[in-house]
């Protein structure tokens, strides 16, 4: 008695008291878990995420100790994970389309000047390795030097060397102190490596002369810049032939011949990279035949596949067959390896003089499996269907299994013909299921970069076309060819900009597709 | 009440996730007072990880700096250093191939590293691959390229041309004694323009030319001119005369000279140990000329960079130069990964194996595979070119012809 009416309880909303205790805890973790992460966020200054991280912590404890709001104590979790996993990647390669983010453009301003400083410092050819200590007075920090001929100066930010007389030497002649100034220990100068390292001691009034700067505490070599950064022009001048090079809005200092200083830095470019996505050369050129073959093998992929599969899974289904258990296994073995692994064996078993396929199968012909255009399509559609009719076998025989054997008794009672039955019962009733994966597959196959990188990498390639596109090549490959194969590099903005392109398109059908589908399960 | 709990057990692993990621987000990793008084972050892969960990050891005895050895696929330093340094989140040092030098200069991300007067205790050409446009970047510590790979059984004597080199192997091949008369791995689609260029060279088309520094000129392309077409068309009729097959990958070429097919096998020191196993009896022979000039094969550099946004930049200089750079851990890292080392004096010890000496001979006249970023561009269509040379697919010089303009057009978009 007591037991029901506890469960009704429960049921009503109040919960039993291991309930309690279990979610309390739970929720305690979790916010243990966020205090500590918005703690950290906060040091770090960080906001934007700070407020998010707090946001979503709120809402948390919100959601779950509040009674009822049962859908959302479902939902948060999945939603968080989309937000997290899905929702925030697509908005930032969304973003990074908008930008000219790539080689030669991966961070900010700041950084491209830094960096853009510290690789014009040359040391002077020739020069001498200079003695130093690092010395301290008052928190500034200034070079003890000794020079080869053993003279003994001292210099700090902005201060040439002076000669210095009243210095302490060690057995080797290199000065270790100097009245008035503490010596900096070891552990002390690797206390303030950013400060020493970034220390240039001038050598006379001179700029031009050089200064000493040191790599490593204890020696120090004469350098020249080759480019002087003016802060408030923002500008960087080249010493030797007075190049002035700035930013012209570009993402990078540049001169007026159009010479450009690397590192730039990345900035927000707006539709340029969707203008040059339909107006690059090497796209644009092969882009029709590129789009007809990926419509091509991504059409036949599915159909292929799924013709076989449902074969397959037909005569599996049927009771009549011996042994299906062992069939069904040998049938999802390609499944089970790994995509990338049995394209490289199947790149094997096509090689043209030492492959299985032409020495054993055809005893020992010599047929261009992979670099001739047309054999290489029909290679790559091959192997593609090795590895993709398990799938299609996997889920036709599950859709198979849902249709009530009722059905079927009852066309034949009814005088269907098997293939009518089929056509007309079977097939319709199976396509309501199935037709969704048709459809992802489809897109999967759209975008199956693997398959075609492993097996020909687009090729065979036609030299004398100038053009970066093969036989094979699919949309993507295509992409990422121009995206991270020519120019200057990676151009992550570019890519992003061909991705949002390519979404659009696999979109657009795949919405289409849905539609045709629903369409269908009204008609049943 | 389960379904409850459940619901919010998968709440806290998600908000629990979730806080993690956006914590993540950014930051820095703390550096504490106590204890050594720093840290040097280093990605090394697995193979040179053991050695360095007892350098490692060394240098936080003498230095109270401890040095994090973080173990990473060799594969994915250059990117994941590229994209992590700019956040201040990447490690101080890595470990690398000289031929990222150039992208990692273009994005900003290595500091320049001033040998100092050690410079000159390293291989030149060693040197000359850490630089990048008059400056030093990185620390050597090995180099690797290719030599002629020879079985003695079948040809005693070593071939100075590369026609000497294919008459005594059609010789063998019409006696019956060989399958093939050179051997060297390629892809039907991309050949293999690394391999294949000694021969090229040799014929006086290298890549680019060299700046005022002796360091590569990426405005220079010199692929073209009568050298490159002189090669087209060699590689043609190499190609109709069955020397060069595209058919051939690397793994069947191994596996052809290691079961005694084949008197030449162009290839690496990483291929050796194989032939040995197999029980050839090999000699390392200086690559066969082709023209008026040395065939001089690409030379691999690896070496550490520093970061440019390293907060450790003293004590990184400090391990690289004063550490790595000496004979002893320069010895050890060429014991543990069989590549034969950049320090002159670790080197001359190394050469008590005649391997490494015949390597090392052959890789001193080389000349390093070129650092510049445009680099990028010239391989894919140098070696599908080639492919469809060797394979008849056209007239080689123009071919050859094309594929310049093409390499030429992409460098000047860049």
């Amino acid at each position: 008695m007591s037991t029901i009416s506890e469960q009704r309880k429960t049921r009503q909303g109040l919960p039993s008291l291991r309930g309690i205790v279990t979610k309390i805890v739970l929720l305690s973790i979790v916010d243990a878990i966020a205090v500590f992460a918005l703690f950290t966020l906060f040091v770090q200054e960080s906001w934007v995420v700070f407020g998010i991280a707090a946001a979503v912590t709120l809402a948390i404890n919100y959601i779950y100790l509040r009674p009822g709001l049962l859908p959302a104590k479902y939902l948060l979790p999945g939603v968080l994970f989309l937000a997290v996993f899905q929702i925030f990647v697509v908005i930032y390669s969304g973003y990074i389309a908008f930008t000219n983010y790539g080689d030669g453009h991966n961070s900010t301003k700041e950084d491209a000047i830094e960096a853009i400083i510290l690789t014009s410092q040359q040391r002077v050819p020739d020069s001498a390795t200079y003695g130093i200590a690092v010395v301290e007075q008052l928190g500034q920090l200034s070079f003890l030097v000794t020079d080869p001929d053993g003279d003994i100066w001292l210099g700090g930010d902005g201060a040439p060397l002076e000669r210095v007389t009243n210095a302490e030497t060690d057995s080797t002649g290199k000065a270790t102190s100097v009245t008035g100034y503490n010596t900096l220990t070891l552990q002390d100068v690797l206390g303030n490596q950013r400060a020493i390292a970034d220390l240039a001691v001038p050598l006379t009034d001179d700029p031009n002369d050089g200064a000493l700067r040191t790599p490593d505490g204890s020696r120090a070599f004469l350098y020249l810049s080759s480019l002087v950064y003016d802060e408030d022009a923002d500008t960087f001048t080249n010493t030797a032939n007075g190049t002035v090079y700035t930013d012209r809005g570009n993402g990078a200092f540049q001169a007026d011949n159009g010479a450009s200083l690397t590192p730039g830095w990345k900035i927000d470019v707006g539709f340029e990279n969707f203008a040059r996505a339909f107006g690059e050369e090497d796209i644009r050129g092969p882009l029709l035949n590129v789009l007809l073959w990926t419509f091509a093998f991504a059409f036949i992929s599915v159909a292929s596949t799924f013709v076989l599969g449902l074969l397959l899974a037909m005569v599996m289904n049927d009771w009549r067959m011996k042994g299906r258990r062992f069939y069904r296994v040998l049938i999802i073995l390609p499944y089970a390896f790994p995509g990338f692994l049995s394209a490289l064996v199947w790149l094997g078993l096509f090689n043209q003089d030492f492959g299985f396929i032409n020495e054993v199968l055809f005893g020992g012909a010599s047929i261009p499996w992979l670099t001739q255009e047309w054999l290489a399509k029909f290679s790559i559609l091959f192997v593609n269907l090795w590895l993709g009719y398990p799938y299609m076998f996997l889920i036709c025989t599950g859709a198979l299994q849902s249709i009530p054997d009722d059905i079927m008794e009852a066309a034949a009672i009814d005088g269907a013909k098997p293939w009518a039955a089929f056509r007309l019962i079977k097939f319709p009733l199976l396509l309501v299921s199935v037709a969704p994966l048709l459809i992802s597959s489809f897109a999967f196959n759209f975008n199956n970069f693997n398959l075609i990188y492993m097996l020909t990498a687009g090729g065979p390639r036609d030299p004398s076309a100038g053009v970066d596109a093969g036989a094979t090549d699919i949309l993507i490959t295509l992409v990422y060819k121009v995206a991270f194969g020519s120019g200057t590099g990676r151009d992550y903005g570019l890519a992003s900009a061909f991705a949002i392109l390519i979404f659009i398109v696999v979109g657009a059908i795949a919405a289409y597709g849905f539609k045709r589908t629903k369409v269908l399960e009204e008609l049943n | 009440m389960k379904v409850k709990s459940r619901g919010i057990l998968a709440a806290a692993a998600t908000a629990s996730a979730a806080a993690l990621v956006l914590a993540g987000c950014s930051g820095n990793p703390g550096t504490d007072a106590e204890g050594p008084v720093g840290t040097l972050t280093v990605w090394v892969d697995a193979d040179r990880a053991g050695v360095l960990k007892d350098v490692a050891k060394q240098f936080q005895a003498d230095k109270n700096i401890e040095v994090k050895l973080v173990t990473k696929d060799f594969g994915d330093v250059r990117d994941d250093f590229i994209t992590q340094v700019p956040t201040g989140r990447g490690p101080d040092i890595i470990v690398g191939a000289h031929d990222w030098l150039g992208k990692l200069v273009q994005n900003g991300v290595v500091a320049p590293l001033e040998l100092g007067d050690t410079a000159s205790d390293f291989q030149d050409v060693a040197i000359q691959a850490m630089s990048y446009e008059g400056t030093t970047y990185g620390l050597p510590y090995s180099v690797e390229n290719i030599a002629l790979l020879r079985n003695v059984d079948l040809a005693p004597d070593a071939p100075a041309t590369f026609d000497e080199a294919i008459a005594t192997g059609n010789q063998l091949k019409a006696d019956g004694k060989a399958e093939y008369a050179f051997l060297v791995g390629l892809d039907p689609n991309a050949s293999d323009p690394y391999h294949l260029y000694p021969l090229q060279a040799s014929l006086g088309a290298p890549v680019f030319g060299l700046d005022a520094n002796g360091t590569y000129d990426a405005s220079n392309l010199t692929l073209g001119g009568a050298g490159g077409e002189a090669f087209a068309t060699k590689l043609a009729e190499w190609g109709a005369a069955g020397i060069l097959n595209t058919n051939i990958s690397g793994d069947i070429a191994k596996e052809e000279f290691n079961a005694g097919k084949s008197p030449y096998f162009l290839t690496g020191p990483w291929n050796v140990p194989a032939a040995a196993d197999a029980g050839i009896n090999y000699a390392i022979d200086p690559i066969p000329t082709t023209g008026p000039n040395a065939a001089t094969p690409f030379v691999g550099v690896q070496g550490f960079f520093v970061s440019a946004k390293s907060e450790n930049a003293l004590a990184a200089n400090e391990f690289l130069v004063n550490y790595i750079g000496t004979e002893a851990v320069q010895t050890a890292l060429y014991e543990v990964g069989g590549r034969a080392p950049a320090l002159t004096s670790a080197f001359e010890a190394a050469k008590s194996d005649p391997d490494v000496a015949a390597f090392g001979e052959v890789g001193a006249a080389g000349v390093p595979m070129p650092n510049v970023p445009a680099m990028d561009v010239v391989w894919s269509d140098w070696g599908s070119t080639e492919a469809a040379i060797i394979n008849a697919q056209g007239d080689p010089v123009a071919l050859w012809q094309a594929m310049v303009q093409s390499i030429q057009s992409k460098i000047d978009k860049g």
